[in-house]
């Protein structure tokens, strides 16, 4: 694979590298935004700290980061693969419609913010760690897992706020974190892990978890809990 | 450390700004003077700087009075006489006033920079200066020499002015006495708490919101005499009910004694701040934490910043990376006496 060392390239030529270039690794990385925006093919790997917006709109292929990553990491992705080493900042995933992000470390704050689903497209993230405070915030659609692996409280403050779709399946639980009313939290059964389970799978192989040690979980559900989460908004409806 | 590890730590920060405002605050850099105020002035032409100076000389003892030393470059333009004094303030002044010294210069600050046209201190503290300009941080931190200044702490801003023209008064960090500021993020309550500090005779001058934030820690931290940690829990305090559901019956009551004494001194809207004060700093985000802040140390010092990477340019080796939660504060200070 071809290395290209991206020390003091702008991401205007970063990304014209990259569309030159089916699979590569780009060592010397340091904040440059935008890396492998609207990518559709390929094998990324990335040495050092990518900047803001990694991957967004992202359209195929796979980017691995070795070490942690910033934040809106896979904004507005639409499918392809997000694998950070490390943890990854704020807003991850924030609006993805496709494609999947798996995180060996934490999460910053509002992981998952509005992801939505579509027809056959449904996003996923997996954080091996915890998760910041307002996870899942507006989410629409999509699956967000949380693995909490090194302990502690899985998600931080405010999880779900505004949540109307999609699901969350945590391991543990959300622990004294107030999940606001629209949504239902429940032990999640052998058919919601069976959904999830290819997920947690591929998390295992890229970061070399025993698949059987995290399935001992318990694991949580959460869900939006109506059809018609803005009904008492401002009138009954 | 050289003022310049700070300025070349904006280098991969060059998208978050447009080159409209860059600048630095650099603690202990001036340990021969520091028992005197270092006043950073910025005058439009030599009429104001002779009026000023005799308005200070009725006021202070200066002892040394110089330009500041700037390096010509093509990307910084358009630059005031740009002037420092080390000064002392007369004890017959202070004694007819009945004013403390720090007070004293605090207010002579507002007076020149509310009432001077074409003057403006820009930094008033011992043993430590700001360094603002129009341009870009890195090349600010270029124009000003930070290499020839050595300090215990620095702080550095890119501005990316989105409601308020950028001009020379208008970059970070924001300073009175030896607090500074500088601010990533908008304030929504920025009107509430300019009138309330006009109360207390804080004239906020300089058509941004980011200046409020500095007078509101001078007021909380040496009028009120509040510690860092209160005054953070003013200005980002928890949400009711995230103290409603406090399980520390003293702290909850200090958080809802906070909440109701100072309630106009809440500020809302996003922002990341790292307030330097003589010591050390103290890094703090809004309570919903929509601007981000990462931390990491190796060996005594810590870095703060907005990206990690900005850290690793600092110190490629970086350990114990971590974010900090909105409304946490994060404090630094450095060993005693070693400064």
């Amino acid at each position: 694979m071809e290395t290209i060392n991206i020390e003091g390239l702008s991401y205007r030529e970063i990304n014209e590298r990259l569309r030159a270039t089916p699979a590569c690794k780009l060592a010397g990385c340091r904040g440059q935004r935008f890396i492998g925006a609207g990518m559709g093919s390929g094998e990324l790997t990335i040495e050092g700290v990518p900047g803001n917006a990694l991957g967004a709109y992202l359209n195929g292929g796979s980017i691995t980061v070795l070490g942690n990553a910033q934040d809106a990491v896979g904004d507005t992705m639409n499918a392809g693969e997000i694998i950070v080493h490390g943890s990854i900042g704020d807003a991850a995933g924030y609006a993805m419609r496709g494609g999947r992000i798996l995180v060996k470390g934490d999460a910053g704050y509002r992981a998952g913010i509005h992801m939505k689903a579509y027809e056959d497209k449904v996003p996923v993230m997996v954080i091996g760690g915890r998760a910041g405070s307002f996870l899942g915030e507006y989410q629409a659609g999509g699956l967000i897992i949380v693995l909490a692996l090194n302990g502690g409280r899985p998600v931080g403050s405010f999880p779900c706020t505004g949540m109307h779709g999609g699901k969350m399946l945590i391991r543990g639980g959300c622990g004294d974190a107030v999940l606001p009313d629209q949504v239902t939290a429940r032990p999640a059964g052998p058919e919601d892990l069976e959904e999830a389970s290819g997920h947690i799978r591929a998390f295992c192989g890229a970061f070399l978890y025993d698949m059987e040690d995290i399935l001992k979980g318990p694991f949580t559900l959460v869900t939006p809990n109506s059809k018609n989460p803005y009904k008492q908004m401002y009138v009954m409806n | 450390m050289p003022g310049s590890l700070a300025s070349e730590a904006m280098r991969p920060m060059h998208e978050r700004s447009n080159g409209l405002g860059g600048g630095f605050a650099g603690y202990g850099i001036y340990p021969e003077y520091r028992d005197f105020y270092a006043l950073h002035m910025f005058f439009d032409c030599r009429d104001t700087r002779k009026a000023c100076e005799a308005f200070l000389k009725e006021r202070f003892e200066i002892v040394r009075s110089e330009l500041i030393p700037t390096r010509k470059m093509p990307s910084i333009t358009g630059e005031p006489i740009i002037w420092r004094y080390f000064a002392s303030p007369l004890p017959s002044v202070l004694k007819s006033l009945q004013l403390d010294e720090k007070e004293f210069v605090a207010r002579t600050a507002m007076r020149i920079n509310a009432g001077m046209d074409g003057a403006f201190v820009f930094s008033s503290g011992k043993n430590m200066g700001a360094f603002k300009a129009v341009g870009y941080p890195e090349d600010v931190g270029e124009f000003y020499r930070l290499e020839e200044y050595s300090g215990y702490a620095w702080t550095a801003h890119g501005r990316y002015p989105t409601n308020t023209p950028g001009w020379w008064g208008g970059a970070h960090p924001f300073t009175l006495l030896d607090w500074s500021v500088v601010h990533n993020g908008e304030i929504s309550s920025y009107d509430a708490n300019r009138r309330y500090m006009e109360m207390f005779g804080y004239k906020c001058t300089l058509q941004t919101d980011t200046e409020v934030i500095t007078y509101m820690m001078d007021y909380l931290l040496r009028v009120q005499g509040l510690t860092l940690e209160e005054a953070a829990g003013v200005i980002a305090a928890p949400f009711w009910s995230t103290i409603g559901r406090k399980a520390d019956a003293a702290d909850r009551e200090k958080r809802l004694y906070l909440r109701k004494m100072f309630p106009s001194l809440l500020v809302t809207g996003p922002f990341s701040i790292v307030l330097g004060f003589t010591g050390g700093l103290m890094a703090l985000n809004d309570r919903l934490k929509l601007r981000s802040m990462v931390v990491g140390e190796k060996g005594d010092r810590v870095f703060i910043a907005s990206e990690e990477a900005a850290i690793r340019m600092m110190e490629p080796e970086a350990e114990n990376i971590w974010a900090p939660a909105g409304g946490e504060p994060v404090i630094v200070r450095v060993k005693e006496g070693a400064y």
